[in-house]
């Protein structure tokens, strides 16, 4: 990971208490780009995990950030796995609720772990292969 | 070979890390069991009927002899059961009819990757450590994402090769490897691809199928099939583009897996790989992708776009090797008199020559195909003491690297033809020298159920028979190159629906019974554009099987003709006569009262 910030992880109640912005949420059979128009006023869209094995949000986050250009805090919901927070933040979501129960310390390590990944992702958009070619190896 | 950087070596080790991370939280109750079986599939851990089953990714087939003997070791140490799950295992099977389980052994899938049958889970963080010491893993081994990609076993060394395939595969494999966006998708996704003339590798038969191939300019790309796959619904890829600049090629599976992760069914397990929505969608899904591929491309960036200097990179990996110099040059007319007279003293040699040693782009090498078919072992299986000796053939004969074969055999990519004879009497000393390449009795089979959790019937004791009615190498050789899969279920791990006679297991009552196919293909030269085999009635009993593939054997003997000077194979003549005569061969087998509908 380039970048040092990580994804905002949130239990239920902080989420709770996080309810002065102009939120839309998406279900994950919607199309994100029907939100064109007006990502610009819209401060938060929350993507939702019905369970951690539908993956169709990451398609949604990685639209609607690379696409769309959405600024503002993307937000992970459902059934937020620990294991899966690095690919989260990867396509583009800056903030997660976690289930309750979970140990904070448990899902810090998840991001300490990978150097680098190969693809480009929303974080980082040179892929490692490229900078590999463009660099001499070592 | 490709030369790991320590960036891959790191990867790999990280992510043994992580594995070993979720099985201590497994262990300790913080995940539940639920939440941790995909996490282990996307490992290469299942459970399966009796213990757990590891698969390791072979990617491209491609192995080292150091490779082999750590895999080796795997199968020596810790490919055990213990011992009331094995006695467990054993009782159920005697029931089945299965008298003996073999353990410490490794097997080679019809995708190139090789399964292990007895590892405990307690043990999977400390075999991953190992297999990360020779840069081996099981990443995306199963589970909803991309899988390993699988390559022509001849890649770099066919005479009929447009390009070499193994770096677009190796830049692919790094492009799939933890994809962010692509590791839940709705279902399994296998990519496939030759760049030869001839597919050996099935690739209209996977998700994504690639040819390498050069345009009326010269330039070079990609023809991108989409949409192929077995199952209980066999459907041939779709073609999306005729040619594809090789650059782009990453753009374009992004966009083509990009569409599917958003529309493919999630509601039914059995609708979800990508060929029902190629099916149902037609030409709306190819438009939709088109549409992404530009997005990618232009508004995007095209952020995959493969540099030239990044393919040169990998490409050096793939230069062939070093071998020593010879004072023999194996095309003289000397060296090639030599080999007939030893022939001539070794009939048995002269038929492997035949039959399990091809053509190499360099004029004095060969190809050679190490068979892992024969009595007394399954299909596809190893021991680690065999896995240690190919390790030294590999090292003495082979430039230290073996290619594991869509058929489940192991091929020598670098071997003298000076050194064919030596090779010839080692690998006969192993076992490992069966002149049946492409015969009868090179029969792909899955694991079936004597170890799959999946099966409805065994596969093994259906390869036994076939092996032991057809010993005889005069009559296979009359027989000739015929494709005979066998799968334990319709999943089709056995590939039944390509094979000229395919064999898919059928559970009734808790009995089993064998569905028999006829005129599939694999999409080879000699099988013809791929297809699924139609079936020929209802099932039979497990003891008709063998009996049935005699009948059928019997009637194309009787009834084919010659082409030229040669006869005509069994697949031309299902394809000349149809169905009828081998259906009513087969019928006459038929004994048992009781039918499955």
């Amino acid at each position: 990971m380039t970048s040092t910030t990580h994804l905002r992880l949130l239990t239920t109640f902080e989420h709770s208490q996080d309810a002065n912005q102009q939120v839309v949420s998406l279900a994950n059979d919607e199309d994100p780009l029907t939100l064109k128009d007006n990502i610009e006023t819209i401060e938060r869209i929350e993507l939702n995990f019905p369970h951690f094995t539908d993956g169709r949000a990451y398609s949604q986050a990685y639209l609607l950030r690379r696409r769309l250009g959405f600024k503002g805090d993307l937000r992970a919901r459902g059934d937020v796995l620990i294991d899966q927070l690095v690919q989260m933040e990867r396509t583009g979501f800056s903030s997660a609720v976690l289930k309750e129960g979970v140990d904070p310390s448990d899902a810090q390590r998840q991001f300490e772990r990978f150097l680098a990944f190969y693809q480009s992702d929303v974080v980082t958009e040179t892929p490692v292969l490229h900078r590999r070619a463009l660099e001499p190896l070592k | 070979m490709y030369q790991y950087t320590e960036f891959d070596r790191a990867f790999v080790r990280s992510r043994a890390a992580q594995f070993r991370d979720q099985i201590e939280r497994w262990q300790s109750g913080k995940l539940s069991e639920d939440d941790f079986r995909p996490l282990r599939l996307q490992n290469g851990w299942y459970v399966q009927r009796h213990a757990p089953m590891l698969r390791v990714a072979v990617p491209y087939g491609e192995l080292s002899s150091a490779q082999l003997r750590v895999l080796a070791r795997v199968a020596r140490e810790y490919d055990e059961p213990e011992a009331e799950a094995y006695r467990l295992a054993s009782e159920a099977q005697r029931k089945l009819g299965t008298v003996h389980l073999p353990t410490h052994y490794a097997h080679f899938t019809t995708r190139t990757n090789v399964q292990f049958n007895w590892i405990s889970l307690s043990k999977a963080a400390d075999v991953m450590d190992l297999l990360a010491s020779v840069n081996m893993h099981g990443i995306q081994t199963s589970g909803n994402c991309i899988r390993n990609i699988s390559c022509d076993e001849r890649a770099g060394v066919a005479p009929d090769e447009v390009t070499d395939p193994r770096p677009f595969a190796e830049i692919m494999r790094q492009w799939t490897t933890l994809h962010p966006e692509f590791a839940f998708l709705p279902r399994k996704f296998k990519i496939a691809m030759t760049g030869a003339t001839e597919d050996r590798a099935a690739t209209d038969w996977h998700d994504v199928g690639l040819h390498l191939l050069r345009n009326d300019t010269g330039e070079l790309g990609f023809r991108v099939s989409v949409g192929g796959g077995m199952g209980r619904t066999p459907v041939i890829g779709t073609v999306m583009r005729e040619f594809l600049p090789w650059n782009q090629i990453m753009n374009y599976i992004e966009a083509v897996v990009r569409v599917y992760n958003q529309f493919g069914r999630r509601d039914n397990k059995y609708k979800a790989r990508i060929k029902i929505l190629v099916k149902a969608e037609g030409q709306r899904y190819i438009d939709e992708v088109e549409d992404e591929f530009r997005q990618i491309v232009e508004h995007d960036g095209g952020p995959h776009t493969i540099p030239q200097a990044e393919l040169d990179r990998v490409s050096a990996s793939f230069l062939p090797p070093a071998l020593p110099k010879r004072l023999d040059h194996a095309t003289s007319a000397d060296a090639l008199a030599k080999l007939k007279a030893q022939a001539a003293l070794h009939p048995q040699f002269e038929r492997w020559l035949q039959r399990n040693v091809a053509l190499h782009k360099d004029p004095s090498l060969r190809i050679v195909t190490l068979s892992f078919k024969r009595l007394l072992q399954a299909p596809g299986d190893a021991s680690a003491d065999q896995l240690d000796l190919v390790a030294g053939l590999s090292d003495r004969f082979s430039a230290g690297e073996a290619r594991v074969t869509h058929t489940q055999n192991l091929a020598l990519p670098w071997v003298h033809a000076d050194d064919l004879f030596p090779l010839w009497e080692a690998a006969r000393d192993a076992g490992l020298a069966s002149a049946n390449v492409h015969l009868l009795t090179d029969m792909i089979a899955c694991p079936g159920g004597d170890f799959c959790a999946l099966a409805n019937a065994r596969s093994i004791p259906v390869a036994e028979a076939v092996t032991q009615l057809y010993q005889d190498l005069d009559e296979l050789n009359d027989i000739g190159e015929i494709d005979l899969h066998i799968s334990g279920c319709i999943n089709s791990c056995g590939h039944h629906h390509s094979g000229h006679i395919g064999i898919l297991g059928v559970d009734k009552d808790g009995k089993e019974w064998y569905q028999v196919t006829l005129g599939g293909s694999d999409g080879s030269a000699t099988s013809g554009a791929a297809q699924a085999g139609k079936v020929i009635g209802p099932s039979f009993s497990a003891h008709e099987v063998s009996e049935v593939i005699d009948a059928v054997l019997s009637t194309y003997l009787s009834i084919r003709q010659s082409i030229g000077s040669r006869q005509e194979r069994f697949i031309e003549t299902v394809r000349r006569v149809g169905l009828d005569p081998f259906k009513s061969a087969a019928n006459d087998v038929r004994k048992s009262e009781e039918r499955v509908a």
